[in-house]
């Protein structure tokens, strides 16, 4: 992808093909690429999204040759997929889970990237490409989420709808502009398809645009220094293999979902049709925009609440920059491995918090949840605003090897210590 | 050549210029279409006003109908309710206006301007009577949720209103907001009473 081609064709045909359109040359360069010897599992999720990418396409195209995306009929289409149309049910399932699935893969591939530095320079597009693609998914999995017209499709329409109602004066058109009406209702309901449709080939066209600029700089590695060609081995066979292994295990956990337990992850709620009269007593979003929900109820005005929500987002963008640490790699980086699983946790009790009523309290104890909500939304803002820029300038990190399974240089490892 | 260096405009800069501005409007033109055909359609602007027989309606009751495909309220307050609600200065209110599209955009949220008009204001009406009802939209100025009503047999929240459950917000017996992430207080649509027991909504 970068720099001119290493393929030589070798048959008359593709020296014909290669002057008028080098496809054969760009897919051997493709999966020529240098890729670091020591990328480990973690690794692999890059591999594993493009599977989920596709199962989503495929079965979301033949699923919407079933599904009429009518207020009055949108449910019992998907009722008639269920139990009527062939292998439907399957497919269903599949769409469901793996869109939860995906989330589950992009999360590891995030936190992948935040523990071993892999937005730092010169990757920061790689990085920005990602978190928009990250917006992007969350946008269409919201616009799939309303499309079985169930009452929590209803209503986390209306919500997050809702959400735009915050801004001054300009709000209220903006939210009729995005029904089509004075609520959610059919028009919604049919602009939602149609986009729903739209935007994961927009989604194809970041990746290109994502694995594009990975291929420039070439992939960050769990040692986090820059590596010599001798380091890095070319992408197939080597990383095709390994990659199409740890594939293959994450179809195996998906499976197990999608055949033996696949409403785990859905509210029943939502098989009931669409009330606009009657909120259900609970509304929870699914379980992957969970944290951020956590942070839009932590505060209680909307406008700020709305704000903080869109701010936890648009910090992603930052990160390459507000990181000050010239180290990439958490292996040599001790005080920010202890920022990097604090935000673990973090995320995890944002979650917990969002999967609970508004006024609950933590394990039958006196503590109100939304408390615990607020210590968090403020430490997700701390830990990418004050510690990560902080950390990097007052952090010792530990001496770098001189390349992969060589000891750090006598000389560099003396200062530092 | 193809332009020119001379400090002057040239017929050329011009044409340039008043291309480029043509360009720019008819691109607009042609993308307004696109981004209108999403707001509100004809049919769905035209839906008509609705009425609503008060009489069965007993007091303490809250009875949700539809309007515009949202929830609209029509509440039956008690005496202890209407009084209840009176009882509040505006100065204690989150939201002080009474956001009653019957009234001046001005209005203050006392009690009284969350009803008709009419309401105590004409000779010949009982104003205890017309106080009781209530009418106000069933949308959450939160996130739009509909909130559930507090009636004396089924206690609601601190203020004997409705209780949002989506994100916690509460009001009071005049549909005004008093705690939560709310920032308005409940719409009141506008509507007019045809006989003692019979209202137009829209």
């Amino acid at each position: 992808m970068a720099g001119p081609s290493i393929y030589q064709p070798k048959s008359q045909f593709a020296r014909w093909m290669e002057a008028r359109l080098p496809i054969i040359g760009f897919t051997y360069d493709f999966m020529a690429y240098p890729t670091p010897r020591n990328l480990n599992v973690w690794y692999a999720f890059g591999s594993i999204l493009v599977a989920f990418l596709v199962i989503q396409i495929v079965t979301g195209i033949v699923l919407a040759m079933h599904y009429t995306p009518d207020s009055s009929l949108a449910f019992n289409s998907v009722e008639h997929i269920m139990r009527d149309v062939n292998s439907g049910w399957l497919l269903r399932y599949m769409h469901s889970n793996g869109a939860s699935f995906f989330f589950l893969a992009v999360y590891i591939h995030m936190f992948r990237g935040l523990y071993y530095g892999s937005y730092k320079a010169p990757r920061e597009m790689i990085w920005i490409l990602g978190v928009l693609l990250y917006l992007v998914m969350m946008a269409t999995a919201f616009l799939g989420y309303t499309l079985p017209w169930g009452q929590m499709s209803f209503w986390a329409a209306t919500v997050i709808t809702n959400l735009f109602s915050a801004i001054p004066v300009i709000g209220e058109p903006i939210v009729q502009w995005l029904w089509g009406g004075f609520g959610v209702d059919n028009a919604t309901l049919h602009r939602f398809f149609s986009l729903h449709y739209l935007l994961p080939f927009v989604i194809a066209g970041i990746v290109v645009l994502h694995v594009w600029a990975l291929h420039v700089p070439g992939n960050s590695n769990p040692v986090g220094i820059e590596l010599t060609i001798d380091d890095k081995v070319p992408f197939h066979p080597y990383y095709t293999v390994k990659d199409l292994f740890y594939v293959a295990l994450f179809l195996i956990f998906y499976a197990a979902i999608v055949f033996y337990s696949p409403e785990i992850l859905v509210t029943t709620v939502n098989n009931t049709p669409a009330n606009p009269i009657v909120t259900p007593e609970e509304i929870v979003p699914e379980w992957y925009l969970l944290p951020y929900y956590a942070i839009l109820r932590s505060i209680p005005n909307k406008l700020i609440g709305v704000i903080a929500l869109f701010a936890a987002l648009i910090t992603l963008f930052f990160v390459p920059w507000l990181d000050s640490s010239k180290v990439k790699s958490a292996r040599f980086r001790p005080t920010y491995k202890i920022y990097f699983w604090l935000l673990v946790v973090d995320a995890i009790a944002l979650g917990y918090v969002g999967s609970h009523p508004v006024d609950a309290r933590l394990f039958n104890t006196a503590i109100p949840l939304v408390w615990i909500g607020r210590v968090a939304t403020l430490y997700y803002f701390l830990h990418f605003w004050l510690i990560l820029p902080v950390v990097g300038r007052i952090e010792k990190p530990s001496p770098l090897p001189a390349g992969i399974g060589k000891p750090a240089p006598a000389e560099l490892s003396g200062s530092v210590r | 050549m193809a332009y020119s260096d001379t400090a002057e405009p040239t017929r050329r800069d011009f044409l340039y210029i008043a291309t480029g501005a043509m360009g720019a409007v008819g691109t607009a033109a042609s993308v307004w279409p696109f981004i209108d055909q999403m707001n509100p359609s004809a049919d769905v602007l035209a839906l008509a006003s609705i009425e609503v027989d008060l009489t069965p309606i007993q007091p303490g009751q809250s009875v949700t109908f539809t309007w515009r495909s949202h929830p609209l309220f029509v509440r039956r307050r008690t005496p202890v309710e209407i009084q209840a609600a009176r009882m509040v200065r505006v100065e204690e209110l989150l939201d002080p206006l009474a956001r009653n599209a019957n009234l001046p955009e001005n209005a203050s949220a006392t009690d009284e301007n969350r009803l008709t008009p009419r309401v105590g204001g004409q000779p010949g009406t009982a104003p205890m009577r017309k106080a009781e009802w209530l009418v106000v939209s069933g949308v959450c100025t939160h996130l739009g949720c509909t909130p559930q009503a507090s009636t004396p047999t089924d206690i609601q929240g601190d203020y004997g209103g409705w209780l949002c459950h989506c994100h916690g917000s509460q009001y009071d017996a005049a549909g005004r907001v008093r705690m939560g992430p709310a920032p308005r207080n409940l719409d009141v649509p506008p509507y007019e009473f045809l006989s003692d027991t019979r209202i137009r909504v829209g």
